[in-house]
């Protein structure tokens, strides 16, 4: 029908994604991922593991082009403490791996994997406080 | 326009503000953060209606029951009453109708009360006695048609509140007891999803009361309880867990001791390396921690790891009450 062809068309990146259940589905997986890994383990405070998971979890929304209040200068302030403890591209780059991987175990169309893991390197000079 | 209503004052939302908005532009000191739900330091909770979803987000199903929501994503859809989490409606009044030994560390205390009161079991209280002096603890009753509530209340090397409860308390003695509060307890709906429940000694209390909850409302899927202590004296309700997995072929109650010198009738090491290692995956499973900090601290990220969800782990962390010197 062309009526649906059109609304696949015009989906966007986040609908296409799964839309708020696929962050649902992410956000324990990616946790996880960041959590076992000992490169970048100590930057994520995991005294309230919840509002560490609500973090991940705005984090990936914006990553999947979803509703966000992206703001440059929260991210650079709310990193700033990291990057006075030493965070840099590397861990950067370690997340964005557990990124990939993460929409990768989910069965995510790589050419998807690619736009969301475009959005969240724009992050990186924030991130890192450059 | 709708009004927000929080202690004796009741301020109007203008439009398209959140009540965070208003009540900031009142000169209400409400905590908050980074106003886009997602540091969910702007915690309140409404009193009266419940508040929109879209306020919610993010929040545990057990705070979102007990009308819990951001205040920086509510646009009130009608008037609110408001409070911030750790502003205290009324107080009631109770009296002791029970105290009985459960183990040489632990005495039962049953109050009763007269004024209208709700709860969840697993959820806490403060106790306050006449004094002042005022402790938390967690309530191992379900809501029944007597008006009670039963507590499990270890005695403390120096605790000022524990001491006073062995040694003085006496049957008609008056207490006063906030608002229910805590987010560990039983919600039905997932009636299959296992359970595994971890508690240290006076920890069971709550677990005591989120298990009778969840079979009262005919939960179906495996129940575990491993409760741990250092030595026996720490242990109690062992007869009464064992003749509940007796009943109810869904529950399995795992005694554990982590001292020396252990009869060969429990289990040996921590409850909660002994929980968390029983079962391959705790994909799907929801998980209960209570008792101590450090071992809720571990379990919980261990129980994350082996795949638990972090919305599936409901603690409960007891802390001691440090005296000031």
């Amino acid at each position: 029908m062309s009526e649906s062809q059109e609304t696949a068309s015009t989906q966007t990146l986040y609908e296409q994604l799964g839309g708020e259940a696929a962050v649902d589905a992410a956000v324990d997986i990616f946790y996880r991922k960041v959590l076992s890994d000992y490169r970048i383990n100590r930057f994520f405070d995991n005294s309230d593991m919840e509002q560490q998971a609500a973090k991940q979890k705005a984090f990936l929304t914006m990553a999947f082009g979803g509703p966000n209040n992206y703001n440059g200068t929260d991210m650079r302030n709310a990193h700033a403490h990291l990057v006075k403890m030493g965070l840099n591209a590397s861990h950067f780059d370690a997340v964005m791996e557990h990124l990939g991987a993460t929409l990768t175990e989910l069965n995510v169309p790589p050419e998807l994997i690619a736009q969301a893991a475009a959005i969240a390197e724009s992050t990186r000079k924030d991130v890192l406080g450059k | 326009m709708q009004r927000i209503t929080i202690g004796e004052s009741t301020f109007s939302c203008q439009p398209n503000e959140t009540v965070l908005e208003t009540l900031l532009r009142e000169n209400i000191k409400v905590p908050h953060g980074c106003r886009q739900g997602l540091c969910q330091a702007c915690q309140m909770r409404s009193l009266d209606n419940s508040p929109p979803t879209s306020s919610q987000v993010g929040l545990k199903d057990t705070l979102q029951k007990q009308h819990y929501f951001l205040a920086c994503l509510c646009h009130p859809e009608q008037d609110m009453t408001v409070a911030l989490p750790n502003q205290q409606g009324a107080s009631i009044e109770a009296r002791v109708v029970s105290k009985q030994l459960l183990s040489p560390d632990i005495v039962q205390l049953i109050l009763e009360y007269q004024s209208p009161f709700s709860f969840f079991a697993g959820q806490f209280v403060n106790l306050k006695r006449p004094d002042g002096l005022t402790r938390s603890y967690s309530i191992a009753n379900i809501p029944l048609a007597k008006n009670i509530l039963e507590f499990h209340i270890r005695r403390l090397p120096n605790g000022q509140f524990s001491s006073w409860v062995y040694d003085e308390v006496a049957l008609d003695a008056q207490l006063s007891i906030s608002e229910a509060q805590g987010a560990c307890h039983y919600l039905p709906g997932r009636a299959e999803q296992p359970l595994m429940l971890v508690g240290t000694g006076s920890g069971l209390a709550p677990l005591y009361g989120i298990i009778a909850d969840a079979l009262a409302q005919d939960h179906s899927g495996p129940i575990h309880l491993f409760h741990g202590s250092r030595d026996i004296n720490g242990l109690y309700f062992i007869d009464e867990m064992r003749k509940l997995a007796a009943e109810f072929d869904n529950f399995h109650y795992t005694p554990c001791l982590s001292g020396e010198d252990i009869d060969s009738e429990y289990l040996r090491g921590r409850a909660d390396d002994l929980a968390l290692s029983s079962t391959e995956t705790l994909s799907g499973w929801r998980v209960f921690l209570c008792g101590h900090p450090e071992m809720i601290n571990q379990a919980k990220k261990t129980a994350f790891m082996k795949g638990a969800s972090i919305n599936d782990i409901y603690t409960d962390a007891f802390h001691v009450f440090q005296v000031e010197k």
